[in-house]
């Protein structure tokens, strides 16, 4: 896989005092839309509240994620996890406050497309892939490219492309796959082919919703696996509900519950948290 | 010529009158002549009898054609019996060869002018009042009435009555050679709301080649005045007029579109059809008037009510019927459940043609159902929108309760906002789809009768109410009941504004880019739920 | 698929599908004109006047069907409002067709006759320049584009999706029906355009015009297709299905639907004007009906029958169900709306692939049942493959890989 992206030459996130060309002391002057990672954070949700009819999904939830970090989110049911992945990427717009990718760009203004472009990839909670197209083409149209409407009409694959298409065919095993529909693959198999979608897109920020559900214990090992194997490339957000997984992964863990943060820490930490017990893992 | 000479007959009659004779034989001889001007002269010589039973008796008749003349004779034909018809009594045996009076238009006009005006005297108030009205509506010849006009005025002791007659005597004024009376008269006029006021009181300012219609500047002035309160009066009814036909067209709306909110509520696709479930409805409408004027003619102004419960059922069976044969088995599917449900609505029109013909069918409205209630000179509401309007409220009361109290309501709620879920929790959702398009299709029908009663019923009086309905369902929200009232009123009141502004197309054009507009900013609909939807 | 574009036509299309559109384009330039014109009115062959109309306007017919199902096949996209967009191709080439009557309509006036009747004096300033047959060419194809352009910017950008589009679409062509029968719009109230004499100076009656028409709607249709094959093959055509399917994965992607949408909409309405400039000059007459509702969803069913995300599926739609119509019309009237009414119920509940899905499906179970025979034949074998693809859930979309 051709990884090339800022951020795995300057991670672990420290950017400012490496002192890289982003620095907000020298004149480098970003292009619009470019992600500015000079204080090394890849996201910052700040005071966020969204409310359906009364009810709070979300409730002044602060969250910060750092470049290349990987971050697990578990919490019980209608805690707002999904409803967090809906405001970051655009899908559900926020009551009040704060959503930015990097130090400039801010979330709350950009439509679902731009939000893509600039670099957030998400994967469904249910697994959604083209059904009636390849896996192959799945992974085409997921590829990383201009993809507007008059570059789109004349498109053409080039040897980059295709290799790219094919390493990751080969990551989520299913090179033997390439030309059948997508809609005949088993639900372990969709998930793979979504996370695969996710990697040639390229994203710098992954949302993963339960990317594991569904999987064999094999599978499941796999996966983590991979995670850990693009954490410091990209950074990765990961909710599930599957203990051994999260364990498995190792990052830094954060506890949501009644739509805000209830607990942040490793994982052992925050399950010893009395308040973490009392609302998710004791009954 | 001829009006002066009438005029002086009546003048001189009306002495004779006051005398309280009999009919008067000149009177009765200028009706046996064949000279029309001479019968003329005795039709006012009969008007101003004023309260004789008599001269009514025989005024009526002559506005019946039921006179005629045997010799020196004047005969009243009434059925089998022949009366003299200057004393009223009964002739036996009737005399031969009786020859009817012919009447000409001018003459047959003047005849119940008298007669409205004779009526004036009647000891019923009702009468008195509506024999008011029907001068206001047209007077004539304005200087011909003035004594009787005078003579009621001094009688009357309604205040009502007494109100119109004024009017009608300032009206009659104006005519008058004297400029002082004609500037009383025209500021008393100032006082009505009525267009044909107005319309007069225009003509006073109109130029008759060089010199205007009313020669006197004070009296022009006075008339402009008055046209510019009457015209501020005018409007506010004009306004008001407005919204109630907006809000009775609203109703109409909001009976089509209860129906669909139920059924795309509750299963998310449009039933092109709908339009054709009104038509099924007011075709019962039709049947029952037509059943019940064959088998119960001394019933037949009640066929509306037995119409209601006929056609909410037969619509409902209809709807039920298309949603197991067909629409179930297009379950998520809602863009074919549109193609196939416009095919029935195909069906259905052609099976309306071979029934009933291809042409509209006549359904009259009761005769409790017809008139007005007349608030003002140029605002009176028809009873048929009234009720049409009564009766929407009513089917909305109706739904509701049945949405809100009861089991089946809170299932169909159920099954509306979340359908695997209601499922599960055993709600029998194959069943409440049934039932729940039944009702929708039932309230359908129940718009139907309605319509029936307004608009002209055909085979395909359903195709234009299709878009609408859907407009009403699209800018309310789907499954709320208050953003189907208020949308339906809205829409209605704001095309009939736009209409009146700038015409019936242009208003529907303006009505459909306003809906784009407004789902711009409010994809959902009036009165949508927020919240997370999976999809 | 690292081709230039131009070979990528070629190739998407195959050997045997260039061989049908040559052999199509032969009969319809060289055979059809040939029996029209050379043989006599007895013989067998001889196409009539009324067969070459009739076939061109459903050839017509067919490219709207084929437009729609670029829109309603491929993109997902019902729309209720094509009828619109034929009718204003077909309104602004009959503006041509209406000023080259010249003198000859009955008030011997350069208006055209119905706005001497409104008693106007001059044109109004949209009839600027439709005296030139390339400027009404080019508003056939323009008008319904801008049209369909502003409608589905807004329409899509707010994201009005399936049965609301649909509602809406019908909504604007009853509203355009609605304008187009007023007198004051401009455009013949109620009667609309008719009398034509002449098209580039050419008699509109005479034989040669009619197939020279003719051949230019067969021309129009294998362009059509020809055009749709290619979009559909391109990356275009694949994020265009994918919309059709999930449309949020797409958005997530980095795709904006709304530019791709707009797209094909705008492309799908400007095919649809110039079949109906075609249309009118075959057919005579172009009047506001040509708008109601009920014709615009009629051109859903020519694509259903004959079988959504296919691009010959439409043709053979429309050729069946105009067939149908001609013949019902003419022989029992009163049948027609019933046979349309179940013709459509029909078709969605049975036959939701269209006729060339029935055939697909026919001939993957001979297939099958060629290859248990084999199977048996030999050894017990496991069920061949062949049954396996019919099955798959995706029928339409392999179906177009085939192609026609």
């Amino acid at each position: 896989m051709r990884v090339e992206s800022s951020i795995s030459r300057n991670a672990p996130a420290d950017g400012q005092k490496e002192g890289w060309d982003g620095g907000a002391s020298t004149s480098h002057v970003l292009k619009p839309g470019e992600l500015d990672l000079s204080h090394g954070v890849m996201l910052y949700l700040d005071d966020i509240t969204v409310s359906f009819d009364g009810f709070r999904a979300l409730n002044k939830l602060s969250l910060q994620i750092d470049a290349g970090e990987l971050r697990c989110i578990i919490g019980p049911n209608g805690a707002g996890k999904t409803t967090m992945m809906d405001v970051i990427t655009g899908k559900t717009r926020p009551d009040s406050g704060k959503a930015f990718f990097g130090q400039t760009i801010d979330l709350t203004r950009l439509t679902e497309p731009q939000i893509a472009h600039t670099g957030i990839g998400r994967k469904f909670q249910k697994p959604t892939v083209f059904e009636n197209h390849s896996v192959f083409e799945n992974l085409e149209l997921a590829l990383k490219t201009d993809k507007r409407v008059n570059k789109s009409l004349f498109a053409r694959l080039f040897g980059d492309d295709l290799d790219k298409i094919s390493d990751t065919l080969k990551q989520i095993r299913l090179a033997d796959q390439a030309d059948r529909p997508a809609g005949l693959l088993s639900h372990g198999q969709k998930q793979w082919l979504e996370i695969g979608m996710l990697l040639v897109q390229d994203p710098k920020l992954l949302l993963l919703d339960e990317p594991v559900a569904g999987m064999t214990d094999d599978e499941t090992e796999r996966t983590a696996e991979l995670f850990v194997s693009l954490k410091g490339k990209h950074s990765l957000m990961v909710v599930e509900h599957d203990m051994a997984f999260v364990e498995a992964l190792g990052g830094k863990v954060t506890v949501l519950c009644e739509g805000a943060v209830l607990a942040e820490g490793d994982l052992a930490t925050v399950q010893a948290d009395p308040r973490v017990i009392e609302v998710y893992l004791g009954r | 010529m001829k009006r002066i000479l009438s005029l002086l007959c009546l003048v001189a009659a009306l002495w004779a009158g006051s005398a309280g004779a009999a009919l008067d034989p000149a009177i009765l001889k200028g009706l046996a002549s064949d000279d029309f001007d001479a019968k003329q002269a005795a039709v006012a010589g009969l008007a101003a009898a004023g309260d004789d039973a008599d001269a009514q008796r025989l005024l009526k008749a002559l506005s019946d054609d039921a006179v005629a003349v045997a010799g020196e004779r004047l005969l009243i034909v009434a059925g089998d019996q022949v009366l003299d018809a200057a004393s009223g009594a009964a002739l036996k045996p009737a005399p031969a060869n009786p020859e009817s009076i012919s009447l000409n238009n001018s003459l047959r006009q003047q005849v119940d002018g008298a007669l409205a005006a004779l009526r004036l005297f009647s000891t019923d108030t009702a009468e008195r009042l509506a024999a008011a009205r029907l001068l206001l509506a047209d007077m004539g010849d304005g200087a011909v009435l003035m004594p009787l006009l005078d003579k009621a005025l001094a009688h009357e002791q309604d205040p009502v009555i007494k109100d119109i007659l004024v009017r009608l005597h300032a009206q009659a004024s104006l005519g008058s050679p004297d400029a002082t009376v004609r500037l009383k008269a025209v500021q008393e006029l100032g006082g009505s709301a009525s267009p044909a006021v107005k319309a007069l009181l225009l003509g006073l300012l109109d130029k008759q080649g060089e010199d205007f219609v009313e020669p006197d500047e004070k009296v022009r002035l006075a008339a402009q005045t008055a046209i510019k309160a009457i015209d501020g009066r005018l409007a506010w009814s004009d306004t008001a007029g407005q919204i109630f036909t907006g809000i009775s067209l609203g109703s109409i709306l909001l009976l089509a579109a209860l129906g669909l909110a139920i059924t795309y509520g509750v299963m998310g696709v449009i039933n092109m059809a709908h339009g054709e479930l009104l038509m099924v409805g007011a075709y019962s409408a039709y049947a029952m008037q037509a059943l019940f004027r064959a088998r119960f003619p001394e019933f037949v102004d009640y066929y509306v009510l037995a119409a209601v419960p006929v056609a909410f059922f037969v619509a409902a069976a209809v709807g039920m019927a298309m949603e197991r044969a067909v629409i179930r088995h297009l379950y998520g599917r809602p863009l074919e459940t549109l193609l196939a449900t416009w095919g029935l609505s195909l069906v259905l029109i052609q099976a309306a043609r071979l029934l009933f013909g291809a042409q509209n069918v006549e359904v009259a409205n009761p005769a409790w159902m017809s008139g007005g209630v007349q608030l003002a000179d140029n605002l009176s509401l028809p009873w048929n929108r009234l009720v049409i309007v009564a009766f929407s409220g009513f089917v909305l009361l109706v739904v509701w309760l049945m949405m809100n109290k009861t089991r089946l309501g809170m299932f169909v709620r159920a099954v509306t906002q979340n359908r695997p879920m209601a499922g599960c929790v055993g709600v029998p959702t194959a069943r409440i789809d049934t039932l729940a398009f039944g009702i929708g299709s039932g309230i359908a029908g129940l718009g139907g009768v309605a319509l029936s009663q307004i608009a002209n019923v055909g085979p395909d009086m359903g195709q234009g109410y299709i878009v609408d309905s859907f407009m009403v369902v699209v800018l309310g929200g789907v499954g709320q009941l208050a953003g189907a009232v208020w949308a339906a009123l809205g829409l209605g009141v704001v095309t009939k504004f736009l209409e009146g502004w700038a015409g019936a197309v242009i208003a529907k054009i303006l009505v459909l880019v306003f809906i784009i507009i407004f789902i711009q900013k409010r994809p959902q609909g009036l009165f949508a739920l927020k919240g997370r939807f999976v999809d | 698929m690292r081709t230039p574009a131009s070979m990528r036509l070629v190739a998407g299309l195959g050997p045997k599908g260039w061989l049908a559109i040559a052999a199509v384009a032969l009969v319809a330039w060289v055979g059809v004109p040939l029996a029209h014109l050379m043989l006599p009115e007895s013989h067998p062959l001889h196409v009539s006047t009324y067969a070459i109309t009739l076939l061109g306007k459903i050839l017509c017919y067919a490219v709207v069907a084929v437009a729609m199902d670029l829109i309603w096949g491929f993109g997902g996209i019902l729309s209720l409002g094509h009828g619109l967009f034929f009718a204003l191709g077909g309104y602004s080439f009959g503006m041509y067709l209406m000023r080259q009557i010249g003198r000859e309509g009955s008030y011997q006036s350069d208006l055209p006759d119905f706005m001497v009747f409104l008693d106007w004096k001059e044109l109004p300033w949209y009839w600027a320049g439709t005296d030139s047959f390339l400027w009404c060419l080019l508003l056939a194809m323009a008008v319904p584009g801008v049209i369909a352009f502003i409608f589905g910017y807004f329409a899509f950008r707010s994201r009005i999706k399936g049965v609301y589009f649909s509602i809406i679409t019908q909504a604007l062509t009853y509203a355009a029906m609605l304008f187009f029968f007023r007198n004051e719009t401009g455009f013949g109230g109620n009667n609309g355009f008719t009398d034509f004499k002449r098209i580039l100076g050419y008699s509109i009656t005479a034989p040669e015009t009619r197939v020279v028409l003719f051949g230019l709607s067969v021309s129009l249709l294998l362009a059509t297709i020809v055009l749709g094959k290619a979009l559909i093959a391109s990356k275009f055509g694949k994020v265009l299905t994918a919309i059709r399917d999930a449309e949020n994965r797409v958005m997530f992607i980095g795709y904006n639907p709304l530019h791709y949408k707009l797209f094909i909409w705008t492309l799908s309405a400007m095919l649809c004007g110039l079949a109906g400039a075609l249309y009118v000059p075959q057919v005579g007459i172009i009047n506001p009906s040509e708008m109601s509702v009920a014709n615009s969803i009629e051109i859903a069913i020519w694509v259903a029958v004959g079988g959504r995300g296919t691009l010959i599926g439409p043709v053979f739609g429309a050729g069946i169900v105009n067939l149908s119509k001609t013949w019902f019309t003419t022989s029992f009237p009163e049948y027609w709306l019933f046979f349309l009414g179940l013709l459509f119920i029909l078709v969605t509940l049975y036959l939701p692939q269209g006729v060339v899905g029935l055939w697909a499906k026919i001939k993957a179970r001979k297939a099958e049942k060629a290859a248990l025979a084999e199977a048996r034949a030999s050894v017990a074998a496991p069920r061949a493959p062949a049954a396996a693809d019919a099955k798959m859930p995706g029928g339409a979309a392999a179906t177009v890989a085939k192609g026609a």
